[in-house]
């Protein structure tokens, strides 16, 4: 897809298209590209049962990288999003082993959990200024840590509560899958709040200059903080609903979505500096990546292949968007 | 008179990372059911000495106020390269830890061509480079495979004279030989200029993207070095994820042990070699004592964690908060 | 020697930053084996000049002839090859290198590919010598200096590099009294030694004591050249004065300013080596000015007030009590409700790339909302009484403000404090690379808010903002409060007079000031 031709397309659309982000724009025309590509592969592949199916599969990405989007949107990095995840599925399965009391506390106990973990990191990327990426790291080896002494370094045993069930694979609207409107529903929180209340606005703001916020009279420390608490909490409530769809947890369930998060806020527009991002571009990021990952499933393109084509697509569109300014 | 007093505040992170490595291995020897001796030291040294190149990878990304999150997968790559090339005959051989090197040092040219001239963020360009060169490496072994030269890989995991490990001989070669040169050269300077304050380095006309780029390439390089020695010891290749995100892990932890500020500019691959043997003997430290293996994933991430904490006190001299936002 | 033939000319050299010319056929000569010392106020051109002859800026029009040939300089580096080396304000080292590899940072020596660490020592101690510096170890890393031994590597570092002309620029100003000796001492070598030195310095002791012949920029142009001593303070402060101004400033109101109730006080408030015992007081419905010359202490000052610096001792009150002011959120309160236009507008004032919209009501986010939600009613409401109020040109609210020009961007910086209708007002200087109508705008506006009951601080390097616009000024020099100036007493020879520091028997210091 050469930048011209999104021009041209755009040049034609309504005024609120045209005014969206060109990241945006392309990551939805690669969705589109995907399907048409996918069509040819498979008749299927167009069929509403199999596009609601990865809307489902979507919607667990969905809700991690809504959490890691507003990390990047501050110009700082989560990358404890494995073990957090991990950590959320992990703890909603042990505490539905506790009697009644433990099986309704087994969500809001796995949420805990990841937002703890958040707000560890929190304490350290705003308070004691270290490096996100480096204060994340170490939060991830002590979750895993944690959860390694806690399992024993198997599989827990313990399984997936009937509302973990139920969140992520039954339907409360005929047709919807339950996954699908959750990500739905943290989708509009997550617009209203960037885009409605104060605390979006210094999200923003932060992220485009923290000193020029700081000096607005802003505690940026205090939103830095909640923000990685929030992404923490997101993180392990999608562990809750993988365990929820697998009906258990699994050690390294949370790998596989530490790049595909990174990468589908990235390649939806937002700038991984920081300041500039929609959600709907995230939404997109999402779509797509999932989208590829089914694709290259369909076609039977080996694990390696997958992170092949990931890691490359990733560094292409950095390059087409996401340069820092030629300094001097 | 004062001479050595300079040098010994330059060195004071390596001497600080060499002392607690000493205090942590002398527990760990003298706590040991085998005691001091010369196989407990060539299984130790053969252990440590895989970080320790990674951790000397990542010290030279780290010197430029930058971060390599793909050491660990050039490590695993290497290895499953060596696992296919590292074989035969002498000359084969030969060309094969040639072939393995070269290809390190191309992955690390990558990541540096990325970062400078693509003007990428290190961070998101590691990790998506990261993710290419796991993948490279689970299509050359996607099962556990291979083989290697098993003269070369005894020689090089075996002892010097009966006493001295080999592997620990090749590390201070490898030391002597990219280190030493490379932190000497006007390349090495600038890129330590450029960690610590990249406008005063260009201001003084120094050679601040070359310098970069020397330090990432030979990342690659010393990275690729880890994962021959890995194929020694394993004389197999495997694309082990957890593996390769543990060593990047333990590399950043060593580094940090090791007085390399993550801020750049400052400290030295030696003393981030004796940051990662430290780190590898306060790992090991949990067996000895009989404690459950299962603890040391914890325990190696607490120790990070404080690590990496330790930082934050020069917090406490800024005077001035806007600096917080420089 | 002879020192009669220049070695270095400019001729007709021109320089506009946008609609601002900071050079206007500027001349200059060179001699070897002489100090040269360039006086002027703020904004008279003398950084411009010196960054063209640096290499670091290209001029727009005219020559500059090197023993008598042509020369262009494409950068620092080429000026520097050419034997032109300056020491700028802004420190050039890498901290976290020892002093000998700063020295030889450029061009070190090396022996088989590899820095020769004995020649680089060599190199260094010799430099360090000639700069008068010796007690400075080669090996001692540069963040563990001083910063006046900073400043002596410097001067060192540029030694090192066997200088034909050496430019100082305000090279002296970190110093302590001790090396300033040492450093004139090296100088008057130098100058026996042949080189060319060009002195910059607002220290008229300094350039008594040390310069042959003096140049005085006023407006981007050299208006005077004398041999040192031919004239007297006086006489160099009246060729200083005669800036071009075509403001117009609205009437300051006629009552005694002292009646004014002290709305913010500083009480021997010191900080680091910035601020030395800063005592002063602002009183509702006043405009005070902080004056001298930039650098001073002034912004750090300001910083001390709206909670920033940390470390301060001495007392800040409002309304007569005391107050810790912890972080500007503490700063702006209810309680205090203070507002500080920052020095640069575009990164401390606004984020750029945000829309007028959001930056207009960034610092009024938590007035313009409920629960946390913005309501976007009132929003809209203040926002164009605010628009309206200061006259901002935007196409819409809703493009990067950014765009906008750099009159209506400051426009916004202080709209978006205004929307909190702030009692005391920190300004430092707000006017600064904006537009001559915007600025008589701010003046007015200035003034309305002092009428509205206002304090404000207002800190600015233009003399002539500071005799139009303030009730009172007081003038810093090394962090401290050196002169208060009242009222008719305000002129730009009193200003200029007690920013370089010197008192002359005509100009008593006025009681309370210094304190």
């Amino acid at each position: 897809m050469s930048e011209t031709t999104i021009g041209g397309i755009a040049g034609r659309m309504p005024k609120f298209i045209r005014r969206a982000d060109p990241a945006v724009l392309t990551a939805f025309a690669c969705i589109v590209l995907l399907l048409f590509v996918g069509s040819l592969y498979s008749r299927s592949f167009l069929s509403p049962e199999y596009l609601l199916q990865q809307l489902k599969v979507a919607s667990f990405l969905g809700v991690i990288a809504t959490g890691m989007m507003l990390v990047i949107l501050l110009g700082q990095i989560d990358l404890s999003v494995p073990w957090s995840v991990a950590a959320g599925a992990m703890m909603a399965c042990a505490a539905a082993a506790y009697g009644p009391v433990g099986v309704a506390l087994a969500i809001p106990f796995g949420i805990f959990c990841g937002v703890a973990i958040g707000v560890v990191n929190g304490i350290g990327v705003a308070y004691l200024r270290i490096p996100s990426m480096i204060i994340t790291l170490a939060t991830n080896a002590v979750a895993q840590g944690l959860m390694v002494v806690y399992t024993g370094g198997f599989s827990p045993q313990d399984s997936a509560t009937r509302a973990m069930r139920y969140l992520a694979t039954g339907f409360a609207i005929p047709g919807v899958p339950n996954a699908v409107v959750i990500w739905a529903l943290i989708g509009a929180a997550m617009v209203f709040v960037l885009t409605r209340t104060g605390f979006g606005r210094t999200v923003y703001g932060i992220g485009n200059r923290e000193r020029a916020a700081y000096l607005s009279g802003i505690d940026t420390r205090r939103v830095v903080l909640i923000a990685f608490a929030v992404s923490g909490g997101l993180s392990a409530f999608g562990g809750v609903l993988l365990a929820g769809y697998a009906s258990k947890a699994a050690q390294s369930m949370g790998d596989a979505y530490l790049l595909p998060s990174i990468a589908a806020v990235v390649l939806g527009g937002t700038s991984i500096l920081g300041g500039r991002g929609s959600y709907l571009g995230t939404v997109a990021g999402v779509i797509l990546i999932t989208l590829l990952q089914s694709i290259l499933s369909v076609m039977q393109m080996p694990e390696a292949g997958r992170q092949i084509i990931y890691g490359v697509v990733i560094v292409a569109m950095l390059l087409l968007y996401g340069r820092a300014p030629a300094s001097r | 008179m004062k001479d050595w007093r300079y040098w010994l505040a330059e060195q004071r992170g390596t001497l600080l990372a060499f002392g607690i490595f000493i205090v942590m291995f002398t527990i760990y020897t003298s706590n040991h059911p085998a005691g001091f001796t010369a196989n407990v030291v060539q299984t130790a040294s053969n252990k440590g000495v895989l970080l320790a190149f990674v951790a000397m990878a990542q010290t030279l990304v780290v010197i430029t106020a930058g971060i390599d999150l793909s050491v660990g997968m050039i490590f695993l790559l290497t290895n499953c390269l060596a696992s296919w090339l590292v074989i035969g005959t002498g000359i084969e051989t030969a060309l094969g830890v040639v072939a393995v090197l070269g290809t390190g040092l191309l992955c690390g040219a990558i990541n540096g061509a990325i970062v400078i001239y693509g003007r990428l963020q290190p961070i998101v360009t590691t990790i998506a480079t990261g993710a290419v060169y796991f993948g490279i490496a689970l299509l050359l072994r996607p099962f556990p495979g291979g083989s290697v030269n098993e003269d070369l890989a005894d020689a090089m995991t075996g002892r010097l004279f009966g006493v001295v490990p080999a592997s620990l001989v090749v590390l201070l070669a490898v030391v002597l030989v990219v280190w030493v040169p490379f932190s000497r050269s006007v390349l090495g300077r600038a890129a330590y200029a450029a960690g610590s304050s990249e406008m005063a380095a260009y201001m003084s006309g120094v050679p601040i993207r070359r310098g970069k780029f020397a330090a990432y390439a030979l990342a690659g390089l010393l990275a690729a070095i880890g994962g021959l020695f890995l194929t020694f010891f394993t004389y197999t290749g495997e694309a082990a994820y957890a593996s390769g995100n543990a060593y990047t892990l333990f590399s950043i932890a060593a580094v940090v042990l090791g007085g390399v500020s993550l801020f750049g500019g400052k400290g030295s691959a030696i003393g981030a070699i004796f940051g990662a043997l430290a780190f590898r003997t306060i790992g090991d430290l949990l067996f000895v004592f009989d404690f459950d293996p299962l603890w040391q994933p914890l325990f190696q991430g607490v120790i990070l964690l404080i690590a990496v904490s330790l930082g934050a006190f020069a917090l406490f001299r800024v005077r001035n908060r806007l600096e917080w936002f420089l | 020697m002879d020192g009669a033939v220049p070695i270095f000319r400019m001729e007709g050299i021109s320089k506009r930053y946008g609609g601002v010319r900071a050079l206007e056929k500027a001349e200059l000569s060179v001699t070897s084996g002489s100090i040269h010392a360039i006086l002027g106020e703020n904004g008279a051109g003398k950084s411009t000049l010196i960054k063209v002859m640096a290499g670091v800026v290209a001029p727009d029009e005219g020559r500059m002839m090197l023993d008598g040939s042509e020369v262009t300089f494409a950068s620092p580096a080429a000026a520097n090859q050419a034997g032109i080396v300056c020491i700028f304000q802004e420190l050039s080292l890498v901290p976290e290198l020892s002093v000998a590899d700063n020295i030889v940072i450029s061009d070190p020596p090396t022996r088989f590919g590899m820095i020769d660490r004995k020649a680089q020592r060599r190199i260094a101690e010799e430099a360090l010598a000639r700069a008068g510096a010796a007690d400075i170890h080669p090996l001692a890393l540069v963040k563990d200096l001083p910063l006046s031994r900073r400043q002596m590597v410097e001067i060192a570092k540029a030694l090192a590099r066997r200088p034909r002309i050496l430019i100082l620029d305000e090279a002296t100003s970190a110093l302590t009294a001790a090396d300033v000796a040492k450093i004139f001492g090296v100088l008057k070598r130098l100058r026996s030694e042949g080189l060319a030195l060009l002195y910059i310095s607002h220290r008229m002791n300094e350039i008594a004591e040390l310069a042959d012949q003096c140049t005085v920029f006023r407006n981007g142009r050299n208006v005077a050249s004398y041999a040192a001593g031919s004239k007297s303070d006086n006489e160099v402060v009246e060729l200083m004065i005669g800036r071009e101004y075509s403001h117009i400033f609205p009437p300051k109101p006629m009552r005694a300013p002292a009646t004014a109730a002290p709305v913010l006080e500083a009480r021997k408030l010191s900080w680091t080596d910035r601020l030395d015992n800063i005592s002063l007081t602002v009183g509702a419905g006043e405009v005070v000015g902080l004056g001298g010359l930039d650098g001073q202490g002034q912004r750090e000052l300001l910083l001390a007030f709206f909670g920033v610096l940390r470390g301060l001792s001495g007392q800040i009150l409002i309304d007569g009590k005391p107050v810790a002011i912890a972080s500007p959120a503490k700063a702006r309160g209810d309680r205090i409700g203070m507002a500080l236009i920052p020095e640069d507008r575009k990164t401390e004032g606004l984020m750029l790339p945000m829309t007028v919209r959001e930056n207009l009501s960034f610092a009024a986010l938590d007035r313009l909302s409920k629960a946390g939600i913005i309501d976007r009613a009132a929003e809209q409401r203040l926002i164009d009484d605010m628009v309206a109020l200061l006259a901002i040109k935007t196409a819409g609210l809703d493009i990067p403000v950014g765009a906008l020009s750099g009159g209506n961007q400051q426009k916004v910086v202080i709209a978006k404090w205004l929307m909190r209708q702030p009692r005391i007002i920190l300004l430092n200087d707000p006017t600064r690379g904006i537009d001559v109508g915007t600025k008589q705008e701010l003046y007015q506006l200035m003034r309305k808010l002092a009428d509205q009951g206002a304090a404000i601080l207002f800190y600015s390097t233009d003399y002539d903002e500071l005799i139009g616009c303030c009730d009172r000024v007081l003038v810093l020099y090394d962090g401290a409060v050196k002169r208060e100036l009242v009222g008719a007493e305000i002129t730009e020879r009193a200003l200029i007079a007690s920013a370089l520091n010197i008192h002359g028997k005509e100009m008593p210091v006025s009681q309370g000031a210094d304190a």
